[in-house]
């Protein structure tokens, strides 16, 4: 069974990396989810957050292979109930006069802003968990959706309680 | 402290690196590194393909331990090199390849001679990089033979591009590699060697499955104590052939597509198979689910990786299969096993590899095993890929580790003749054959000329059956015969031989064989021998693609 499971890795802020880890995913047949890229707090170091959807067996495999690339320092999975998960989107939907205020409503109970206005459309950046950008999609594509971005997941794990 | 030229950089590393030869070819972004080679800061071997170049270092490392260096141009030199790296790659060969590559403004701008040869070899090394300061030149040279001998063996490339072959800098020589992210040993086995000893002192039918890593680690000698001790039968990969003494009483050879029966036999009733430096590669397991079907599965490896890709093991040690046998050697008990051995001899004796001689024409096995007595066993044996391969490795009685050089993992078509140029470069003075196919031979037949103009010795023996033999035998048996594009209209090689300076010698007649084949050994300098044999001899036993070890067939003393 398979299910999605998420990776933080810790790698060497240097040119190429990125395409030593999508080519070893490619290579070996594994599937990205989502794949997130960023300096760390030290620039030495950059984090990917890597979704990617598979078994116990092929997750092993993926670790293990990531494992041997000389430029990877860490792999952790991360526990989805232990940890602090986000998605930002941005959101261009089609939006007439009247519309507005619906989708203003809409946007405030997501918790979303609205970050661009013009005559027929309005911009939404929405960040929360993956579900959370979904539902929103979904209830959104009623107006006509013209334009997402979504940053793919980010986390991290959740301070230790001591 | 004087400055120096990136090229006299990348020379002072080397000598570091204790490098006694490199295989290389010129062009126009390695030129300072020639112009310096001109004074012979050490050997050199000047290669006519630059695939060969990587070859020729693959078959110098497998055959001495030591790193292999080839040295290539940018674009198309560097293109050449890909099947040797990915040859390598698959064979776990510690080789360091150097690139030239276009002035660093120039990269990216699709510049004259230039290929992104970091991006192309990225899946098939183990490594790479590409220099474009020089302050990092000689830290990345450090680090590229530290990484390709270290842990699992592997090839590493450097790009050099030309302008930093050019620039100046004080030389420093690092001591020591810092790289966070590579740990070559991690060894984590706690508890794990008693668990394992203790299911071998209760085993009644172990078999051991030895494999390239046994020879990579230097771990062919407690293998051999501990099979002897504790009366374990061994298996032995292609790439571990020479692990374990072929004609001793406990080795069956090799398993799998093209290995023995008797060594297939005792994988379908072993109890317990302990692989050491194995990755349970698809030729040897067959089926999946047919594979070792009564044994608990025990893995030994340097790669946390190879554990549970194939199949799923029912212990596994990750570390040097030396040191882990090492430590295993003390802990297991001396046992008769008087069955099971006795087992294992009565297949040995009732279904050893046999082939028909009956016909006029020379059988390809018999030149095999011409060899085989003609040399005692003792020489280094280079392979190309194919059916005279499957011959050498099943006819030839391998004692020694790092004495068959053969392409197992990438099954490269022409790896032999390069290959055989780096083994008699690294082992000068001994003996060096390479046993040839008339197909896979001339996929590198320029190497002759490099082979004449350094008079290497090797004796090269093309098994000549006018045919890509395996894939010929493939559609015999699997499409009707349909031999579509597998026989050759061959050149006469006696006189190709001859035309490089190399001589040349023909057999044709059965009853000549073992005298031309001498004459060829004992004659000092290189030798070309065209055996010609019967064309549509197959390999056996064979296990059919996709069929389960049990279900081979052919090779049968009877089965004729």
């Amino acid at each position: 069974m398979t299910s999605k499971r998420i990776l933080s890795v810790t790698v060497a802020n240097k040119p190429g990396v990125l395409s030593r880890i999508t080519g070893l995913f490619s290579r070996r047949n594994y599937n990205i989810n989502s794949l997130n890229v960023g300096e760390t707090e030290n620039p030495e170091y950059s984090r990917m957050t890597i979704v990617v959807d598979a078994d116990d067996r092929t997750l092993e495999q993926i670790k293990s292979q990531l494992d041997k690339l000389v430029e990877v320092i860490q792999i952790t999975e991360l526990d989805r109930t232990n940890i602090v998960d986000r998605d930002l989107a941005l959101i261009r939907v089609n939006s007439s006069r009247s519309q507005r205020s619906e989708i203003i409503q809409i946007v405030d109970t997501f918790r979303a802003r609205i970050v661009d206005l013009s005559t027929d459309t309005i911009m939404i950046e929405a960040t929360g968990t993956p579900s959370k950008i979904e539902a929103l999609i979904e209830i959104l594509k009623d107006f006509g959706i013209i334009d997402i971005v979504r940053t793919g997941l980010v986390a991290l794990n959740r301070g230790v309680v001591e | 402290m004087s400055k120096l030229t990136g090229a006299e950089i990348f020379i002072e590393s080397l000598k570091r690196e204790q490098v006694e030869v490199i295989f290389g070819y010129p062009g126009g972004k390695n030129i300072p590194i020639y112009n310096l080679l001109y004074d012979n800061p050490f050997k050199h071997i000047l290669v006519r393909h630059e695939q060969a170049a990587a070859h020729a270092a693959d078959g110098y490392a497998r055959s001495t331990g030591k790193v292999g260096v080839c040295l290539a141009t940018s674009g198309p030199g560097a293109t050449n090199l890909v099947t040797g790296l990915a040859t390598a790659y698959m064979d776990s060969v510690p080789v360091v390849a150097f690139t030239g590559q276009v002035d660093t403004k120039s990269i990216g701008t699709d510049a004259f001679q230039e290929a992104d040869i970091r991006g192309i070899t990225m899946p098939v090394t183990k490594h790479n990089y590409l220099v474009t300061d020089i302050k990092d030149l000689a830290r990345t040279i450090k680090e590229a033979f530290y990484i390709a001998r270290t842990g699992r063996p592997g090839p590493v490339l450097v790009d050099m591009p030309v302008d930093v072959l050019g620039a100046r800098m004080e030389f420093d020589y690092p001591e020591k590699v810092d790289l966070p992210g590579y740990e070559p040993d991690l060894t984590t086995n706690g508890g794990k060697l008693e668990r394992l000893a203790e299911e071998i002192n209760s085993a009644e039918k172990p078999l051991i499955f030895a494999g390239g890593g046994v020879i990579t680690s230097g771990a062919a000698e407690v293998l051999r104590e501990l099979a002897r001790k504790a009366r374990i039968p061994v298996i032995t990969s292609l790439m571990g052939l020479g692990a374990y003494p072929i004609d001793d009483e406990l080795s069956l050879g090799m398993p799998g597509m093209h290995g023995s029966r008797y060594a297939n036999y005792a994988l379908c009733e072993a109890d317990l198979l302990i692989g050491v430096g194995v990755r349970f590669d698809d030729r040897v397991t067959g089926r999946l689910d047919a594979f070792a079907p009564k044994a608990k599965i025990v893995h030994i490896d340097i790669d946390p990786a190879e554990i549970n890709k194939n199949v799923d093991t029912f212990i596994s040690l990750v570390g040097d299969a030396k040191e882990v046998l090492s430590k295993l050697l003390p802990l297991v008990e001396e046992i008769e096993r008087k069955e099971w051995l006795a087992q294992v001899a009565e297949w040995k004796r009732k279904y050893p590899l046999a082939y028909k001689d009956e016909s006029r024409d020379i059988k390809p096995q018999a030149v095999v095993q011409e060899l085989n007595r003609l040399t005692g066993g003792k020489a280094i044996i280079v392979t190309e890929v194919g059916q005279h391969q499957m011959w050498a490795a099943q006819y030839y009685n391998y004692s020694y580790p790092r004495n068959f050089i053969t392409s197992g993992g990438l099954g490269t078509m022409g790896f032999g003749l390069p290959a055989s140029i780096g083994a008699q470069v690294g082992r000068e003075g001994e003996l060096v054959i390479d046993i040839s196919g008339d197909g896979s031979f001339q996929m590198n037949v320029q190497e002759l000329a490099t082979i004449s103009e350094y008079n290497l010795p090797v004796k090269i023996v093309i098994i000549n059956n006018g045919t890509l033999g395996m894939v010929r035998q493939w559609q015999e048996l699997l499409h009707q015969k349909r031999y579509s594009s597998t026989i050759l209209k061959n050149p006469d090689f006696v006189k190709l031989a001859d035309a490089y300076g190399i001589k040349g010698i023909r057999i044709e007649n059965k009853d000549e064989l073992a005298v031309k084949l001498n004459e060829a050994l004992e004659y000092d300098g290189p030798v070309l021998v065209d055996a010609v044999v019967a064309w549509e001899e197959n390999v056996w036993p064979m296990v059919p693609p996709g069929a389960g070890n049990h279900e081979m067939i052919g090779g049968e003393q009877d089965d004729k």
